[in-house]
This record gives structure tokens, C-alpha cells and sequence, in this order.
């Protein structure tokens, strides 16, 4: 027993890795498979459901063309710029909320109704003001995006003890430096789960406005295989986009345990 | 009373900010027109029927991929924490699709099932099963041990057990895992609709928009705007009620 989980052999620990791994993955795997053998039954025509094999093909292709690299920039551009801005602002403005009475009574109101409103219906209007390239597309990403940095900033500031708040006021802490050194790392945690809850939206906004937009980036290219019937194309967007958000979800993970590495939180075991 | 007034005075200021800069043409009407434009082009489509003739689909789509979601994703939420097998099985595929932007679907639905009510509802159900899975997942699996013990030792079965002591315990989690679900049907109905759609009001929005009639298009805006604003609200209330007894037990 203690062999097997003893960390520090390197062959146990690659072995073990790699079990996990398979067990993991051995679903998606069964999954594809699946895919493919009910693809090539005949019970659906390939304009319903093309065979993985055939849409892999297209990815590949497309890659090789680099095609599916141009798009696929566009995309993560507008989502990174659109995001980049909603994380600052929020925490900017959920900070802002936290400490000064008058940001709070102006803008609590305003968060506490926009942040269940679908916001996406504001697109025409968007469009309407701002055009339909670039800037509306990561205007709509950043109010989309916002809301739950700002809430989570807020909370997560407000939820910073008084005797930390007070310890360093009575070592002589200035605002400023109340507010970097204290204040923003103790509200680091929750202010990452609202960045992490963030990141998610700011790709489906991102794609859905390239959708109904039209141009480049994936989402205007799904749409556009979809209107000529291309359903390959259709599913090989899909298949891009799935393990796109998969990747910037573990990314942003990673990111939350190497900032967070000081915390308690990383001592215990993670429930996701 | 009055501290209702000053807690949404910020909402009376914009309106009259916003007002102010209509009428006297800071930005073009079209662009944004007044509020007392928006109020008349929503009055009209009211006395019209537009509004309610789209905001029916809309609603119908909405409500019945929510509620299929919420069945389905709290049993399989609910199975993952208690049958191992179902973890093992259906875990890493949660984990895949979850960030996955469902409104990539939009296109792939559609070549299933085509342009009218069956599309929408199932993006919504898939959109919003997610959700109320991990809800349901991460409620049931917190569930007290001494809570199970109990009621085993007191002679509960399988699925009493799931009954009277999982599901009341989890309840929370669900319901926040729902209040999520809620706020992403809103979001997809509305971007389907928009997208392809030959009824409902995100098509409304669009062939308002694409018309240039404005004012009327600001006015369907804010209503599914203030549709979903109320749908959370009640939904809050709703939930709270659910949870009163939990309240009761631990003050």
C-alpha cells in the first residue's frame, strides 16, 4: 500500500497518472465511439449527424490550412479583450462599492437589476450604437462578463475580517496600501470564483455574436456552414469550441491554485 | 416606503438622464430614443397582440426545457452521488460540456429538429441541465453521514432514504443550481430566437431592429429585460419560502 502511494517514486507516480487519466477519459472516449458507430448504422443521414471521423478530417484540414487558426484567434481575441476589460472594471468597481458609501448607493441598484436580466437582448441596441465589427462584439463580452466579478469583488471585500482591517490600520497602513496589501488579497478567492464564473460566459457571448453578426471567428462560421446545409462544418465547430472552453477553464484553474498557493484553500482537498 | 426611494433613486436619475439626452437630441433619436417613445411604441404593441402573440412561444420553449431540465438534471445530479458507476460514467462528461457555450448548439439543433419549438426547448433542456446537475451533485454528495446513519439505523429504505433525508438536504444546492438554469433559459431562448426563429420575441427584436422602428424594439428589449429581472425575483421568493423550515431548524 505504502509503495503505491508513496509520491516521491517517479515510475509509481507516472503509472498512477496515467491510470487516472485513462479512467478519466475512457467516457469521452466511449462517447466518440459511440458517435462513430451510430453516424455509420444508417439509422441517421450524414447531413444529421456526420461520422466524428469525418469531422475530425475537417479539423485537421482546416488546421492544415490555417483556416481554423485565423478564426479561432478571432474568437479568443474578442473574448480575452472583452473578458480582460470585465475583470478590471469589476474589480475596480466592486472594490469601489465595498468601501465608498456613494458608489454603492449609485450602482447597487443597478447590479442587483442587471445581473438577472438576459443582457443578450441588448445586441440590436449594441450594434445599433457601435457597429457591427469588433468593438460591439467585446462590448456585449464586457457587460455580459461584468456582473459577476463585480458582485463577487463586492462580496468578497466586505467578507475581509475587522481585526485584519484594524491589525493593519494600527501598523499604520495607509489607504492605499490597506487596499493592495489587505483588502484585494484577502478578497482574492472569491473575487477568482467570479472571474471563473466569468470566463465561461465571456466565450458564449463571444460566439453567440458572432452568430448573429455574421464574418469571422468561429461562431460566424458555424452559422455560415450551417446555412449551406455543411453539417460537417457545423459539428467540427462544435468539437473546436468544446475542447476550446475546456482548455480555458483548466487554464484559469491552474491560474487560481498558483495565485492562491498561499491560501488554505490549497491545502484542501478542491471539490470540483 | 422611503427607503425604497433612495435605494432605487439611482434607477429614477438614469431614467431622467436618459430622457433628457433624448429629447434634446445629445445622440440621435434613433440611437436612443425617449423613454415616452418607448413607453407609446409598447402600449401599441400591447393594443396590437404582437407582443403577446411572441412572448407565448418564447415563454412555452422556456418553461418546458427548464422544467425537463430541472427533472432530469437533479435525478442524474443526485445518481452521480450516490451510484459510484453513474460518477465514474457521466462525471468527466459534466466536466467536458460544462464550459462548453451552449449557444454553439444553435446550428446543430436546428439541423435536428428545424426551425420551430422542438429546436429551442431542447437547447434550453441541454443548456440548463448542467446547472442543476453540479447543483444537484455537490448538494447530495454534502450530505450529513449522521443524517443517513439515522435514518438507516431507524429502519429508512433506499429510496425513503432519498426522499425524506438526500434530497431535503441538498435542497439549497438545487435550488441555487436552478437559479442559474433560470438565468440561461432567458439567455438562450432569447439568442435562438434571434438567431432562427420564426416567432418568439428574440425574433421580434430582430425584425424590429432590422425595420428600424426603434423605440418599439427598445420597448420589447426592456420588457424580456424585465421579464427576466422578475422571473429571478420570484424565483428568490419561491426558493426562500422552500427553504423556511430550514431557517426554523437552525435558529
Amino acid at each position: 500500500m505504502s509503495a503505491v502511494s508513496d509520491p516521491r517514486n517517479p515510475v509509481v507516480r507516472i503509472v498512477w497518472a496515467t491510470c487516472s487519466f485513462v479512467a478519466h477519459t475512457a467516457s469521452i472516449f466511449a462517447l466518440l465511439v459511440a458517435w462513430e458507430l451510430f453516424a455509420r448504422s444508417g439509422k441517421v443521414t450524414m447531413f444529421m449527424l456526420p461520422p466524428f471521423s469525418a469531422v475530425a478530417e475537417r479539423i485537421w484540414s482546416d488546421a492544415v490550412g490555417g483556416k481554423l487558426w485565423m478564426d479561432l484567434g478571432l474568437t479568443l481575441y474578442r473574448t480575452f479583450v472583452g473578458f480582460s476589460l470585465a475583470c478590471v472594471i469589476g474589480v475596480v468597481l466592486g472594490t469601489a462599492m465595498a468601501r465608498t458609501r456613494l458608489a454603492r448607493w449609485f450602482f447597487d441598484p443597478i447590479i442587483s437589476i442587471g445581473f438577472p436580466m438576459p443582457k443578450v437582448v441588448f445586441l440590436p441596441v449594441v450594434i445599433l450604437w457601435l457597429g457591427v465589427f469588433d468593438v460591439s462584439k467585446i462590448a456585449m463580452v464586457t457587460v455580459e462578463a461584468v456582473f459577476p466579478v463585480v458582485t463577487a469583488t463586492v462580496l468578497g471585500i466586505q467578507g475581509v475580517g475587522h481585526e485584519l482591517i484594524w491589525s493593519a490600520r494600527n501598523m499604520g497602513a495607509k489607504d492605499r496600501e490597506l487596499l493592495w496589501q489587505v483588502l484585494l488579497p484577502a478578497a482574492l478567492p472569491q473575487v477568482m470564483t467570479g472571474v471563473q464564473v466569468a470566463l465561461p460566459v465571456a466565450l458564449i457571448v463571444a460566439i453567440f455574436t458572432e452568430m448573429a453578426m455574421g464574418g469571422f471567428g468561429i461562431g460566424g462560421v458555424m452559422m455560415q456552414a450551417s446555412r449551406f446545409a455543411d453539417s460537417r462544418g457545423v459539428f467540427a465547430g462544435i468539437v473546436e469550441i468544446a475542447i476550446v472552453g475546456y482548455c480555458l477553464v483548466q487554464a484559469l484553474a491552474f491560474v487560481r491554485r498558483r495565485l492562491l498557493r498561499w491560501h488554505q484553500e490549497a491545502h484542501a482537498p478542491s471539490t470540483v | 416606503m422611503r427607503a425604497a426611494l433612495i435605494r432605487y433613486s439611482p434607477l429614477l436619475i438614469l431614467a431622467v438622464a436618459w430622457q433628457v439626452t433624448s429629447h434634446f437630441e445629445f445622440v440621435s433619436s434613433s440611437a436612443l430614443p425617449p423613454l415616452t417613445d418607448i413607453g407609446r411604441a409598447f402600449i401599441d404593441l400591447v393594443k396590437s397582440g404582437d407582443l403577446q402573440k411572441n412572448a407565448a412561444p418564447s415563454l412555452y420553449r422556456g418553461g418546458v426545457g427548464l422544467l425537463l431540465a430541472i427533472g432530469f438534471g437533479t435525478i442524474v445530479g443526485i445518481a452521480m452521488a450516490w451510484w459510484k458507476p453513474v460518477n465514474v460514467v457521466v462525471g468527466p462528461l459534466v466536466e467536458a460540456f460544462y464550459p462548453m457555450p451552449k449557444s454553439a448548439l444553435i446550428p446543430v439543433t436546428v439541423i435536428w429538429l428545424g426551425f420551430g419549438d422542438g429546436s429551442k426547448i431542447l437547447l434550453i433542456f441541454l443548456g440548463c441541465m448542467l446547472p442543476v446537475i453540479i447543483g444537484a451533485y455537490n448538494g447530495a454528495r454534502s450530505t450529513e453521514q449522521v443524517l443517513v446513519w439515522s435514518a438507516r439505523s431507524m429502519g429508512a429504505g433506499r429510496l425513503r432514504m432519498m426522499w425524506d433525508v438526500v434530497i431535503p438536504s441538498a435542497l439549497p444546492e438545487i435550488l441555487n443550481g436552478i437559479r442559474t438554469a433560470l438565468a440561461l433559459a432567458f439567455i438562450l431562448m432569447v439568442t435562438s430566437e434571434l438567431i432562427v426563429a420564426r416567432e418568439g420575441l428574440g425574433n421580434l427584436i430582430g425584425f424590429l431592429g432590422a425595420n428600424g422602428s426603434y423605440a418599439a424594439m427598445y420597448a420589447v428589449v426592456l420588457t424580456v429585460a424585465f421579464m427576466g429581472f422578475a422571473a429571478d425575483r420570484i424565483y428568490q421568493l419561491a426558493a426562500q419560502r422552500a427553504l423556511a423550515w430550514r431557517e426554523a431548524a437552525l435558529s
